[in-house]
């Protein structure tokens, strides 16, 4: 139950993705035969992206990954409009592709505001309006929370960034293909997505760059993907990344069918003492949750977990390498201590009614377990 | 970070050995803080000089539970001369090491035995010999 951590690839994207390896391996840039069969793929695959997030086909960049979309959108777009001001808009939740790109971009010059979030973990829209200056030249917040599941209010921001002339920008990694994205709904000029999170392979991403916004090339060289980043083509990976795009857009009425899931799961986990569930309990993505157990931490609940068979993340800094509790908890006002005791279950295509009551029926005894051995209890 | 454990440590993580307080505990040990997600303490049953018992409670992540276990197994039947000699280096040898960046935060184990041993030494006026 880690599926926002990553996806298995559908067994249809594989297929989909072998023919490109040893078969038409061709480069799209070659005139020849394969090559030719290698450019059409890729802009097949570019069709069925931008028809999952209601962008045209043009407006795709394909990149290496989630994080590579966001730095490419982040400082293309601030560097190419320096001259007009030096102001970004961030929120303090972003995934760290984001906000470590903002503090790298503020050692280098530019001021970054980072907006705080409600207990609950959404954005106020008002506070994006209050932190505009004139000397700002990008907003960029998150569509959905990675960890906490909240789903921001990204079209009245985009509202607010359209009416004011300003880039906006948002990482839709964990959203496309579990809600509905759409890029003018939102009102975004730029929007990044990543194949590994909706059952295509690993290292494989795309920005949507809308017509008319201007942004720098971050990998210089032979000039693909419109001059906008270089790199010969990952075919079989942007195939994959098409198909799964497709797959993903005929599925989506589906997906809210984990909403059911979720909310058992919630009622089912909640129902152990001194539990919490951390995020908004209705703006959240439908395969989200996330709680704090008081006295234990999350890295010996997931090993726990493990030791059962299933698989979970945690805010914990015991299992991060960066030893530090998670900065998404912390901006929802957890104490570290409370945010050590986190634990996220995410759902995927394949959990079920049974996979929800296995862990509603294990996770009490783990809890109580480590609780046993913890000072903290009562 | 799962990764990088060893058999031994998910083995003393999974089935702890010497869990829970020693109610007439002769010294305890309370080390680590629950803002970095790690506290421990170590009881001790003092008997002619040797460490009789020796039991924890720890609060955090898979190396500080099996630390605090690999602790009580070292610890148990030593003198107490030998319990203050007992470092982190040790008890990560025991458990067939730590993922380096376990090593400073959740390694307290032998920190909590030395404070639980101290606070015995207080409590009795007693010196080692």
């Amino acid at each position: 139950m880690d599926h926002s951590a990553t996806t298995a690839t559908d067994p249809a994207v594989t297929e989909a993705m072998l023919p490109y390896f040893s078969e038409k391996y061709g480069n799209p840039s070659s005139l020849y035969t394969i090559g030719r069969q290698a450019r059409r793929a890729i802009e097949e695959a570019r069709q069925h992206v931008s028809d999952l997030i209601g962008a045209k086909k043009e407006e795709i960049i394909f990149t290496g990954s989630g994080t590579e979309s966001d730095n490419l959108a982040i400082k293309g777009s601030v560097l190419k409009n320096r001259g007009k001001g030096d102001h970004i808009i961030t929120s303090s939740i972003e995934h760290h592709a984001v906000l470590h790109t903002c503090k790298y971009l503020e050692k280098n010059g530019f001021k970054v505001t980072y907006l705080p979030v409600s207990k609950e973990g959404i954005v106020n829209p008002a506070d994006v309006e209050k932190a505009i200056t004139p000397q700002t030249i990008l907003i960029t917040i998150m569509h959905a929370n990675n960890e906490i599941g909240t789903i921001q209010p990204i079209e009245e921001i985009g509202k607010i960034a359209k009416e004011k002339q300003i880039t906006f920008h948002t990482d839709a990694v964990q959203t496309a293909g579990k809600i509905p994205v759409n890029v003018d709904a939102l009102g975004v000029s730029m929007l990044s997505v990543s194949a590994h999170k909706i059952y295509g392979p690993k290292g494989v991403g795309a920005l949507y760059l809308r017509k008319g916004t201007a942004i720098e090339p971050q990998l210089h060289g032979g000039g693909h993907e419109r001059n906008i980043r270089s790199s010969t083509e990952n075919v079989p990976g942007i195939v994959g990344f098409g198909k799964a795009s497709e797959l993903a857009k005929e599925r989506l009425p589906h997906e809210s069918n984990l909403t059911a899931l979720r909310d058992s799961l919630i009622k089912g986990v909640l129902e152990i003492e001194d539990s919490y569930l951390n995020g908004h309990p209705v703006k959240r993505l439908p395969n989200n949750a996330n709680f704090r157990f008081s006295f234990i931490e999350g890295e010996s609940m997931i090993l726990n977990l493990d030791m059962k068979g299933v698989a979970a993340s945690t805010g914990s800094a015991c299992s991060s390498t960066s030893l530090e509790p998670s900065h998404v908890l912390m901006a929802i006002g957890l104490r570290p201590e409370e945010a050590h005791g986190s634990l996220r279950l995410t759902l995927g295509r394949k959990n079920t009614q049974e996979d929800v009551d296995y862990v509603i029926s294990v996770l009490p005894d783990i809890v109580k377990k480590l609780r046993m051995i913890s000072p903290l209890s009562r | 970070m799962t990764e990088g454990y060893s058999e031994k440590v998910m083995d003393h993580f999974a089935n702890p050995r010497n869990v829970g307080e020693i109610k007439d505990a002769d010294g305890i040990g309370k080390v680590g803080n629950p803002v970095c997600g790690d506290v421990m303490w170590i009881y001790i049953k003092v008997k002619d000089n040797i460490l009789e018992d020796v039991k924890f409670k720890t609060f955090g992540c898979g190396a500080a539970i099996a630390t605090s276990s690999m602790i009580t197994e070292l610890a148990k039947g030593k003198t107490l001369e030998e319990g203050l000699k007992i470092s982190r280096g040790n008890v990560a040898e025991a458990l067939d090491g730590l993922p380096q960046v376990k090593l400073h935060c959740s390694n307290l184990a032998a920190d909590g035995l030395h404070a639980a041993i101290k606070d015995y030494l207080e409590k009795t006026g007693k010196k080692l010999p």
